[in-house]
C-alpha cells in the first residue's frame, strides 16, 4: 500500500424489491464505474440482506454492499456520489476515507483475525482451551477403533438380518 | 495514609463500597480502528433508547470516545443502529 494512494470505503444499501440479478448488476455498475476512474478495487464485500433498524423509503430491509478501494486522488468522488444519489435503486450510501488503521483492520478482517477477538478476549480464551482438550482426548482412542470396526461391521448385518426374520 | 493504620477499627469493611477502576478498553487491548459496520460491538456503547453512553460510564479515553461516537453516527445513517428506539436491549 503506497502512501500516496488514498483509501476509501463505500457502503450502500440496494433496494431489496429488485430481483437477485438486478441487485448484483447494480453493485457491479458501481464497481465498473470506479474501475473506469482508475481506482484499484481492494475488496467488494457482499454483506447480504439485512433488517434495517428503521424504515427507509417504506422498506424494512435492504441489501448491503461494501466496496473498499484505493485511488490516486479524490477527484472522482463528487461525480461518483452524484451518480449514487441519482440512482433510485440505492436507498442509502456512505463513503468514508480510511486511515492506515482502517486499512489494516479491513485486511485483518478478511484474514479472519477480527470478529471473535474484539469484544470478549478472556471469554474466547476460556472457550478455546476446552475445545483443544476435546480434540486431544478423542485422538488417542481413534487408532484402535478402525481395526476392530470393519471386522464386526461386515458380519453384523448378516447375523442380525436372519435373527429379525426368525423373530417375526 | 489513615487507611493503613492498625489502630483504627472499622465496623464494616471499608473496601466493600469501592468500585473497580474504569479503563479504556481500546487502550488496554490496542484496538486502533472502530468499524461502523460492526453493530453488535457498537451496541455496548449505547443505552436502551439508542443514545450514546457518556465517557463517565464507559470509561473510554477521549480519543476513542470520539471515534466510537463517529462510528455510531455512521451506523445510524446506514440503518445498522436506530436513531431512536425503545427497549433496544
Amino acid at each position: 500500500m503506497s502512501e500516496s494512494m488514498r483509501n476509501y470505503e463505500v457502503t450502500f444499501i440496494v433496494d431489496p424489491v429488485l430481483s437477485g440479478d438486478e441487485i448484483k448488476a447494480t453493485a457491479q455498475t458501481y464497481v465498473d464505474l470506479l474501475k473506469n476512474e482508475n481506482c484499484n478495487i481492494v475488496h467488494v464485500d457482499e454483506m447480504g440482506l439485512k433488517q434495517l433498524a428503521y424504515p427507509i423509503n417504506k422498506r424494512q430491509s435492504g441489501v448491503y454492499y461494501c466496496i473498499e478501494l484505493e485511488a490516486a486522488d479524490g477527484t472522482f468522488m463528487d461525480s461518483f456520489e452524484l451518480s449514487l444519489r441519482r440512482d433510485e435503486r440505492i436507498m442509502r450510501f456512505l463513503t468514508v476515507a480510511l486511515d492506515k488503521y482502517g486499512v489494516k483492520y479491513n485486511d485483518d478482517k478478511r484474514k479472519g483475525l477480527i470478529g471473535k477477538k474484539r469484544p470478549e478476549r478472556p471469554a474466547e480464551r476460556a472457550e478455546e482451551k476446552p475445545v483443544e482438550r476435546r480434540t486431544e482426548r478423542p485422538e488417542p482412542p481413534r487408532p484402535p477403533k478402525p481395526t476392530p470396526e470393519p471386522v464386526p461391521v461386515v458380519p453384523a448385518p448378516v447375523a442380525t438380518a436372519p435373527v429379525k426374520e426368525e423373530e417375526e | 495514609m489513615a487507611t493503613n493504620r492498625d489502630d483504627i477499627k472499622f465496623l464494616s469493611n471499608p473496601n466493600i463500597g469501592q468500585q473497580r477502576k474504569k479503563y479504556c478498553r481500546f487502550r488496554k487491548f490496542g484496538i486502533k480502528h472502530i468499524d461502523y459496520k460492526d453493530a453488535d460491538f457498537l451496541l455496548q456503547f449505547i443505552n436502551e433508547q439508542g443514545k450514546i453512553l457518556p465517557r463517565r460510564i464507559t470509561g473510554n479515553s477521549l480519543k476513542y470516545q470520539r471515534k466510537v461516537a463517529t462510528a455510531i453516527k455512521r451506523a445510524r445513517h446506514l440503518a445498522l443502529l436506530p436513531y431512536v428506539s425503545d427497549l433496544l436491549k
